[in-house]
């Protein structure tokens, strides 16, 4: 079965059908990829990582934060270790950053050497509790009034977005059909064992069904039936700022943790921007991603309580994320209800970091349940390399103009993104189809005029290499077209396609 | 019967924006104060008895590298008549190559206003 | 890689770089050269359809392309050379400027002088930092411009427009024009930033209300705008409990602020004067970097293009002058300061002037709205010079000559702007640069 990435048509039937396509069920799919199946991946949006894997925090955890024994700790240590192997012949841009958990008094400094230890339990290589001198001459611009941090030397930052494009696109050349703008609506069981998914595109005959629906894995569950967990929506926001202050943060520096979560953090993003943020807040709608005058009024003043010269002045935009928060660990394993039916949910925080491993462990889980795995002699475990213009030397600028003159044309003058990278970017295996997914894949838009030279100009790429017309480009959701024409307005017609 | 009407009028016509009153008596302007040049006070008392705008807008263009060509009139539209403009605008397409100045729409609805190319736009081979 | 030289390189082809192009010809620089993104010269003022532009400059009121053409038709009637739809990559000390295009590939260009002319880009909602959603719909009012005057597409059709300086002020009437529902106009300050003119024949004409001290609080809609939230603010622009209430909207657009486009100036260290965000430059336009001129938009944000053409024309002649070596070198120049009433002066260090100079231009703008009014020229903390100036506006450039022999060798000079102990009735006329 050839490999596809669109809203295409429901095949009748799969080997394994695998529900919602963030970083979770991308790694998933990729990992029985390499198996010869028919794997399809049905996602809702227009793209892959529209939920949590696109919002979150980017970070690696090196993994001495998890319970010892929990699948966090376990599958957050694995998955660091696979993101070391796996992330330059994925194109998943990766930084080893290492990562710092600041104490602020001496409670704050006994807290901090409990999480060593049990990061040591969990396996976690070269922590180290630094003295205020050191954590100063590490970060300069920290709060002089550290006392003292946990030095995690594996912890690192990735792009989340790119990571799971990485997965996706590999699972595709690889043979996985993804089929977005695909709402899954039921699950057929007979005698105890899963028989097909319903969804708004028809029906598909499948035995084998992985949960990784993310913030709405607790429904999918009870469509078969099962209510063994429920998702509580915990949204956390976010500031980020201009790549221009780069350099005030080195590595992820996290407060001490409390109970709840691992509080506010200031970090350098992979792609040389720095981020304040997230906060935790329960909600009740798993779709509301607004961001709240006393939420980003609370994070400043916590990321100021770790670099009080925070230049506010800076800040290109504010986002919120929702975790899909189970309960104390993840819910991986059999359903209950129906055979065939695994869950990968409740990924919250490590769940960037354990994605890949939860992949590894999904692959065991199936096989359990009856999969029958024959590895596929074609794998090919990389994708090819894309050239990044404003990475490369004049020389390899000018050479890649001279094969193709569209990387002569800038497009995004804050990235310095060219035409050519944006074209790739929409035709390759797992393309973007929205402006926000282009702007995801290679940063057009994503510097710091958000998209007010360049959006015009990416939405009519896009609808040229769609072939679709320019009233019919989305932004990111599946309703949420740009332009409306003249005509349509006349006729009284809102912005639709 | 003596009907005095007292308009506190705002002119447009330079950036310094005075403010004044004209005052109409039995439908004539009888008197203009706080104006401070003669383009005001014309302004001013064109704008009491038949306010008029210059009216910018496109219309479309066909063979073009450009979609749109920006248009202008040539002299001032009645304020009630700028919408019925418009509209006439909107099903006008003129074909390129076409030059500034060029007259797209001569007399629009009869009210002696032509409308004029704003830029060159040239043909696309 | 081809690589070119010329005299004088203009990084931008809007009208600050067909002016600095065109004087730099005209004072005897033999190559000059014109650097342009787009696909065609004219810059942000193809776009502006309405008219208001060349009043001082072609003493008619043109459109925005109108202003452009006349430019154009100017460049091509001399031998300047033109790059269309060619980025500059880096212009780095010492007059080396690497450029790419789709047609030519990677350039790199010597230039003796070179005259950034970039223009400036849009404030953002992400640097306002307003909460809520971030659905489809929201737009900045120039990018939403764009769209509207030369694509043919709409943003919306029942708008809220966010800030009300002139971008905003034109694009409610240019909605309205094309159908659409413009529902308010919101404005955090007590004042309006725009030209009364525009506040009637924008807003006035069609009423469309434009609330005063008012923030918007949160944009809503999970695909495409469905509404905001407005609150009341004080005079600390603090949001005042209570008052907050809704209004329905698919489209928003912000008209919040222009900032100077610097990003190749920074790349190569220029020195940035922080409250115009522009270049710190002399009268001769030149900036910290040995000829590196700047004028326009990106030098500082300019209300009236005709300002903008004389600008470039000084930075032009200079950048001439300059390839020929007869500017003198960049050492000790004297600080000129904005100081009370004023928020920014352009331009902020004097070098020495040639002899036979009469007087020098400066470029003001005030820090709050006045009546009546004295800008007054401070030379060694004694006052040397004042002029009248019947109303000040922030939104309003205020333009002064000043005599030579009154700033002499002052070393500390400063200019205010303080209430007029009585009412004027008609401005000094703005005296021609000798």
């Amino acid at each position: 079965m050839a490999g596809s990435f669109g809203a295409a048509p429901l095949p009748d039937s799969a080997d394994v059908v695998v529900i919602g396509g963030g970083v979770v069920g991308c790694a998933i799919a990729r990992a029985l990829s390499r198996y010869e199946l028919s794997v399809v991946v049905l996602e809702r949006s227009p793209d892959v990582a529209t939920g949590t894997s696109k919002a979150n925090s980017g970070i690696l955890h090196a993994g001495f934060d998890a319970e010892p024994g929990t699948w966090k700790a376990r599958l957050n240590v694995r998955g660091a270790q696979l993101y070391a192997e796996l992330s330059e012949g994925l194109g998943i841009p990766r930084k080893a950053t290492g990562s710092l958990v600041v104490a602020k008094d001496a409670a704050q400094m006994e807290t901090v050497a409990d999480l060593r230890h049990r990061g040591i339990d969990n396996g976690v290589p070269g922590l180290e509790i630094w003295s205020r001198e050191q954590v100063l001459a590490h970060e300069p611009n920290i709060s002089p009034d550290v006392a003292g941090a946990l030095w995690a030397p594996t912890g690192a930052i990735v792009c989340p977005f790119l990571a799971t494009v990485g997965f996706a696109e590999n699972a595709i050349r690889n043979g996985v059909r993804i089929i977005t703008e695909c709402d899954v609506t039921g699950l057929d069981v007979e005698d105890r064992q899963i028989v097909a998914v319903r969804t708004s595109g028809g029906r598909i005959a499948t035995r084998f069904v992985v949960n990784a629906a993310g913030l709405h894995s607790g429904e999918i569950a009870r469509l078969a039936g099962d209510d063994s967990f429920t998702i509580k929506p915990r949204r956390g926001e976010y500031i980020l700022f201009d790549r221009s202050v780069g350099q005030l943060v080195n590595t992820v520096l996290f407060p001490t943790p409390d109970k709840v979560s691992k509080g506010i953090l200031v970090s350098p993003t992979v792609h040389g921007n720095v981020f304040i943020g997230p906060d935790a807040t329960e909600i009740d709608d798993p779709e509301d991603k607004e961001t709240t005058a006393g939420g980003l009024a609370g994070i400043i003043a916590g990321a100021r309580r770790i670099m009080p010269t925070l230049p506010l002045g800076t800040a290109i935009t504010e986002f919120a994320g929702l975790r899909a928060a189970a309960g104390k660990d993840f819910v991986i394993g059999p359903s209950p209800a129906a055979r065939g039916l695994v869950h990968a949910a409740g990924i919250q925080s490590p769940g960037l970091t354990s994605a890949p491993a939860i992949g590894e462990v999904m692959v065991e889980l199936l096989q359990d349940v009856g999969l029958r795995l024959r590895p596929k002699a074609s794998y090919v475990p990389v994708n090819p390399a894309k050239p990044r213009f404003h990475e490369l030397d004049r020389q390899s600028q000018a050479e890649l103009i001279a094969a193709d003159p569209l990387f002569g044309r800038v497009i995004c003058r804050c990235e310095t993104i060219t035409e050519a990278e944006i074209v790739a970017a929409i035709l390759s295996p797992c393309g973007a189809r929205t402006v926000d997914g282009v702007k995801r894949r290679v940063r057009a838009g994503a510097g710091r005029c958000q998209g007010g030279f360049c959006g015009p100009r990416v939405t009519a790429i896009l609808a040229r290499e769609l072939g679709i017309p320019i009233t019919a480009v989305r932004k990111d959701t599946m309703k949420s077209w740009l332009f409306l024409s003249r005509a349509d307005l006349e006729a009284g017609e809102g912005v639709h396609a | 019967m003596m009907e005095r009407v007292v308009h506190a009028i705002q002119c447009i016509g330079c950036p310094i924006g005075c403010g004044g009153e004209v005052i109409v008596e039995n439908g004539t302007v009888s008197e203009m104060t706080g104006f401070t040049c003669n383009k005001g006070l014309a302004y001013a008392a064109e704008e009491v008895v038949a306010p008029k705008r210059m009216v910018t807008t496109t219309v479309r263009v066909s063979g073009g590298g450009l979609a749109l060509l920006p248009v202008v009139s040539v002299t001032p539209v009645p304020k009630d008549r700028i919408f019925d403009c418009l509209r006439l605008l909107r099903d006008v397409s003129v074909a390129a190559p076409i030059a500034e100045g060029t007259i797209v729409v001569s007399d629009a609805l009869g009210l002696g206003v032509d409308f004029r190319a704003a830029r060159d736009i040239a043909s696309v081979q | 890689m081809r690589e070119m030289s010329y005299d004088v390189v203009t990084i931008g082809g809007g009208p600050a770089g067909m002016a600095a192009a065109l004087a730099a010809r005209e004072a005897g620089a033999e190559r000059v050269l014109i650097i342009e993104r787009d696909r065609e010269l004219g810059g942000i003022l193809q776009q502006c359809i309405h008219n208001g532009f060349g009043l001082r400059r072609f003493e008619e009121e043109l459109t925005g392309p109108g202003y452009a053409h006349r430019y154009i038709e100017m460049v091509r009637a001399t031998d300047i050379d033109v790059w269309l739809d060619t980025t500059v990559l880096a212009a780095e000390p010492g007059g080396v400027i690497t450029s790419v295009s789709p047609h030519a590939g990677m350039t790199v260009v010597r230039a003796k002088s070179v005259v950034y002319a970039m223009g400036c880009r849009e404030r953002t909602r992400g640097a306002i930092r307003t909460p809520g959603s971030r659905p489809a719909g929201v737009f900045t009012a120039g990018a939403a411009q764009r769209m509207v005057n030369m694509e043919g597409y709409l943003p919306g059709k029942e708008v809220v427009i966010v800030g009300s300086g002139d971008i905003g002020l034109i694009m409610a009437r240019r909605m309205t024009f094309e159908g659409a529902k413009v529902k308010a106009v919101f404005e955090i300050m007590p004042y309006s930033n725009g030209l009364t003119r525009n506040i009637v024949q924008c807003l006035e004409d069609f009423g469309i209300p434009l609330y005063l001290g008012h923030s918007v609080t949160a944009i809503h809609g999970k695909d495409r705008v469905t509404g905001i939230t407005v609150s009341q603010v004080n005079d600390r622009l603090e949001v005042i409990e209570g008052t907050a209430f809704d209004v329905s909207c698919d489209c928003v657009l912000l008209s919040v602020g222009l900032i100077p486009e610097n990003e190749l100036g920074r790349a190569a260290g220029l020195a940035l004067d922080p409250i115009t965000s522009g270049a710190r430059v002399d009268q001769f336009r030149q900036t910290s970097i040995p000829g590196f001129f700047a004028a326009g938009n990106v030098l500082h944000v300019h209300d009236l293009v005709d300002w903008v053409s004389e600008e470039a024309a000084i930075a032009g002649r200079s950048a001439a002058r300059h390839a020929r070596g007869e500017l003198p070198a960049l050492g000790s120049e004297r600080s000129v300061t904005a100081g009370e009433g004023l928020r920014t002066v352009v331009p902020q260090r004097l070098s020495a002037f040639e002899p036979g100079k009469m007087s020098t231009r400066f470029y003001f703008r005030a820090a709050k709205p006045m009546g009546a009014s004295l800008l007054q020229f401070w030379a060694d903390g004694v006052l040397a010079f004042e002029r009248k100036l019947r109303v000040v506006k922030p939104s309003e450039m205020i333009v002064a000559d000043i005599p030579v022999r009154k700033i002499g060798d002052a070393q500390k000079l400063e200019f205010r702007v303080v209430p007029a102990p009585e009412k004027i009735e008609a401005e000094d006329e703005i005296e021609e640069e000798a």
